[in-house]
C-alpha cells in the first residue's frame, strides 16, 4: 500500500497527544485499579460476588440508572425538540438551566431532592406513596444528574435537520406521524441513543447525590456504591477495588453493547 | 523605544522592582520568624468535635507562649473518623490524630507503621482525654414517652441511627444497644433477638451521623434519633432547644475517642514534643472545663461532678469489658458476615 499524503498535516502529533492524554487520564488510573484489585483471593472473590446483599445492589443500581435513562430520553426528546423548534420567552433562560444539574454539586441535588420530596416536604406531602428512601427517589435523583446528556446530544442535531425535507413531505402528502418517523427519526435516532448511552452510564456510578435520598436499607435500597464505601470504612482496600472493577466491566459490556446498536442504526438509517 | 512611552515605563518598572524586593524580603523575615520562633502541628479528628478544638487550640497556644515562650500554630482538619484515618494512612502529616474509636487509630497502622503499636498506653485513662456516651434525642414533650432502650422496639417506635458499616459512631450505637440486652436479658442468643428488633424499626440508614442527625431533625424521620450526648447536645443548641430533648437510657456505653501522636510524622518534622504536650494538657483542669462546655465528658471526675445536670448518673460499661476491646467487636459485629449482616440478611428473608 503506498502511503496516502494526508490532507490535514499534523497526524502523528495528534495523534501522539490523544495516547498520551488518554493514557495519563483515564487508562493508566484504571489499570492500576484493576491491577490492584488482582490481589484479592479466589475463595473471597467468589464469596463476594455471589453474596445476596452485591447482587441486590448492582441489581437495584442497572435498574433505576435504566430507568432514569430510559425516562431521561423520552422527557430530553421533547426538552429538545420545545427549545429548538419553537421560540417563547424565557427559551434562553430555559436553555441555560439545562445544565445546572452539571454545575451543581451532586451532594447539594440529593439534600435537595430528599428534602422536597421527603414525606414531609413540599411535593412529597401530596403523594400517597413514598418516594424518598424508595427507589423511586434513586431514580429521581439519577433522572436530574443526567437530565443534559439527551438534550445536549439532541439539540445540535436537530438544529441542523432541514426544514425544507419536511416542508416537501408536507406537500407531498405525508402525515405528521410518517414525517416524525420517516424524516426526523432516522436523522437523530444516532444522537438520541449516544445521548440515553451517557446518561445511563453517568446513572450507574453514581453516588453523591443518590446516598441521601436512598435510604440505604441493605438488601432494599443500598446501591452499588455505596458497597464500596462500606468496603473502604472497613479498609478493605482490595476489596473495593474489585466491586470498582466489576462495575466498570459491567458498565463497559453494556456501552459495548449500545454502541453496536448505535453503528447498526446508523448505517441502516443512511 | 519614543522617549514617551520609556518615561512612562521607568518609574512603574522602578516600582513594581521596590515592591518586590519589598516582598521578597518580608518573605524571607517570615521564613526566619517561623522557622526560629514557631512550630506547625497538624491534629487530625473526626466531625464533631470542631467547637472544642477551636477553642482548645487557643488555650493550648496561650499555655505553650507562656511555659515555653515559643509561638504554636495549631490547624485541625475535620471529617467522618474512618475518611480522616484514610486520609493519614494516604500520606496526610497529622501530628496529632483525635478520632472516634480506637480502631481508627489502629487502622492507621494497616499498610505500614505509623504510631507505635502501645499507643494507647501513652496517655492517661486509655489515652482518652474525654468521654461520651450514646443517648437518645427525642421530639419535644417526648411523645411516644421513650425512657429507655427497650421502648425502642415497641409498636409504632421509628429509629433513626446511621449505618454501622459506613459510621463509627453508628457501631457505638449498635454495640450499646447490645450491651443493655445483655445486661438485661441474659444472653448473646436474646441481645441478637433485641438487636435484630430495634434494626426493623430503623426506616432509613445515613452513611454518617451528620446524616442521621439531618434525617431526624430537618427531615421529620423517626421518633428517637440516638447520638453520641455531645452531638444530642450540639443539635439542641443549633435549634434552640425548641423542639427536641435528651433522654438518658438507664445504661449505655462509655464512648472513649482515643487521641495518639502520630510518631512516624513528628520524628520527621521534629515536632514530638509540643505534639506531646498539645495531648498531655487535655487532661488538665483548665482543659477539663473547655471539654465539658462543648458537652464532651471530661475524665476528672471531680470536674465532670460539676455538671450533674448536664451528664446526669447512668450505668456505663466499657468495651473493653464487655466485647473485648475494638478490634475484638469490629471483627464479631460489623466485618462482613458479621452479625449486623446477618441481622440485616434475616430481616429481609
Amino acid at each position: 500500500m503506498t502511503a496516502v499524503p494526508r490532507i490535514i498535516p499534523g497526524f502523528k502529533l495528534s495523534l501522539g497527544y490523544t495516547i498520551s492524554f488518554l493514557s495519563l487520564i483515564v487508562l493508566i488510573p484504571l489499570f492500576a485499579l484493576f491491577v490492584f484489585s488482582m490481589q484479592i483471593s479466589w475463595s473471597e472473590f467468589v464469596q463476594l460476588i455471589t453474596g445476596k446483599q452485591l447482587l441486590l445492589s448492582l441489581w437495584l443500581s442497572l435498574r433505576t440508572a435504566f430507568t432514569a435513562a430510559l425516562f431521561n430520553t423520552l422527557l430530553g426528546g421533547v426538552l429538545a425538540w420545545t427549545l429548538v423548534r419553537y421560540r417563547f420567552f424565557g427559551r434562553k433562560l430555559m436553555d441555560t438551566f439545562i445544565d445546572m444539574p452539571f454545575a451543581l454539586p451532586t451532594a447539594v441535588a440529593g439534600i435537595a431532592l430528599t428534602a422536597i420530596y421527603a414525606q414531609n416536604g413540599i411535593i412529597g406531602q401530596f403523594f400517597a406513596f413514598k418516594i424518598a428512601y424508595t427507589p423511586i427517589g434513586i431514580t429521581l435523583a439519577l433522572l436530574f444528574v443526567t437530565l443534559p446528556f439527551v438534550v445536549r446530544t439532541l439539540q445540535p442535531v436537530l438544529q441542523d435537520l432541514p426544514k425544507d425535507v419536511e416542508e416537501a413531505a408536507t406537500i407531498l402528502g405525508a402525515s405528521r406521524m410518517q414525517i416524525f418517523i420517516r424524516i426526523i427519526l432516522p436523522a437523530i435516532l444516532p444522537a438520541w441513543i449516544i445521548g440515553f448511552t451517557l446518561a445511563f452510564a453517568r446513572a450507574i456510578g453514581e453516588y453523591g447525590s443518590v446516598v441521601f435520598i436512598a435510604g440505604n436499607i441493605p438488601f432494599k435500597t443500598e446501591i452499588l456504591p455505596l458497597l464500596i464505601v462500606a468496603k473502604l470504612d472497613q479498609y478493605n482496600y482490595v476489596a473495593a477495588a474489585m466491586i470498582g472493577v466489576i462495575m466498570l466491566l459491567i458498565s463497559f459490556t453494556l456501552l459495548f453493547i449500545i454502541n453496536i446498536i448505535q453503528h447498526r442504526l446508523a448505517r441502516f438509517g443512511s | 523605544m519614543q522617549p514617551v512611552l520609556l518615561a512612562f515605563r521607568l518609574p512603574a518598572a522602578q516600582w513594581l522592582g521596590r515592591k518586590t524586593a519589598l516582598i521578597i524580603t518580608a518573605l524571607a523575615a517570615m521564613a526566619t520568624f517561623s522557622g526560629a520562633n514557631a512550630a506547625t502541628i497538624l491534629n487530625v479528628s473526626y466531625d464533631p468535635t470542631r467547637e472544642l478544638y477551636k477553642e482548645y487550640n487557643q488555650l493550648f497556644a496561650q499555655h505553650w507562649q507562656q511555659t515555653n515562650g515559643e509561638n504554636i500554630t495549631i490547624r485541625t482538619s475535620h471529617g467522618g473518623s474512618g475518611k480522616q484515618a484514610r486520609s493519614v494512612i494516604d500520606g496526610l502529616q497529622a501530628d496529632v490524630v483525635t478520632l472516634a474509636l480506637a480502631g481508627d487509630i489502629d487502622a492507621i497502622n494497616s499498610r505500614q507503621t505509623l504510631i507505635a503499636p502501645d499507643w494507647q498506653s501513652k496517655f492517661a485513662d486509655n489515652s482518652t482525654p474525654y468521654t461520651s456516651t450514646i443517648v437518645f434525642l427525642v421530639r419535644k414533650g417526648n411523645p411516644k414517652n421513650i425512657r429507655d432502650w427497650d421502648d425502642l422496639v415497641r409498636e409504632g417506635v421509628e429509629v433513626i441511627t446511621p449505618n454501622p458499616k459506613t459510621s463509627g459512631g453508628a457501631r457505638w450505637n449498635f454495640l450499646a444497644a447490645w450491651a443493655f440486652a445483655k445486661a438485661k436479658y441474659g444472653s448473646d442468643d436474646k441481645a441478637l433477638a433485641f438487636v435484630s428488633e430495634i434494626y426493623r424499626h430503623v426506616p432509613v440508614l445515613d452513611t454518617g451521623a451528620r446524616g442521621a442527625t439531618t434525617s431526624f431533625v430537618q427531615r421529620g424521620l423517626g421518633d428517637v434519633l440516638l447520638a453520641w450526648e455531645n452531638e444530642a447536645y450540639l443539635a439542641l443548641a443549633e435549634q434552640g432547644g425548641g423542639e427536641f430533648e435528651i433522654v438518658t437510657p438507664s445504661l449505655s456505653i462509655l464512648a472513649e475517642p482515643p487521641v495518639a501522636v502520630v510518631d512516624a510524622v513528628v520524628d520527621k518534622k521534629g515536632t514530638r514534643e509540643q505534639a506531646q504536650a498539645y495531648l498531655q494538657y487535655l487532661y488538665s483542669d483548665e482543659a477539663q472545663h473547655v471539654i465539658a462546655k462543648h458537652f464532651y465528658r471530661p475524665r476528672n471526675a471531680a470536674i465532670l461532678a460539676q455538671y450533674p445536670d448536664r451528664f446526669p448518673a447512668l450505668t456505663l460499661v466499657t468495651i473493653d469489658e464487655a466485647f473485648g476491646g475494638w478490634a475484638s467487636a469490629q471483627k464479631t459485629y460489623f466485618d462482613d458476615g458479621g452479625v449486623f449482616d446477618q441481622i440485616f440478611a434475616r430481616i429481609n428473608e
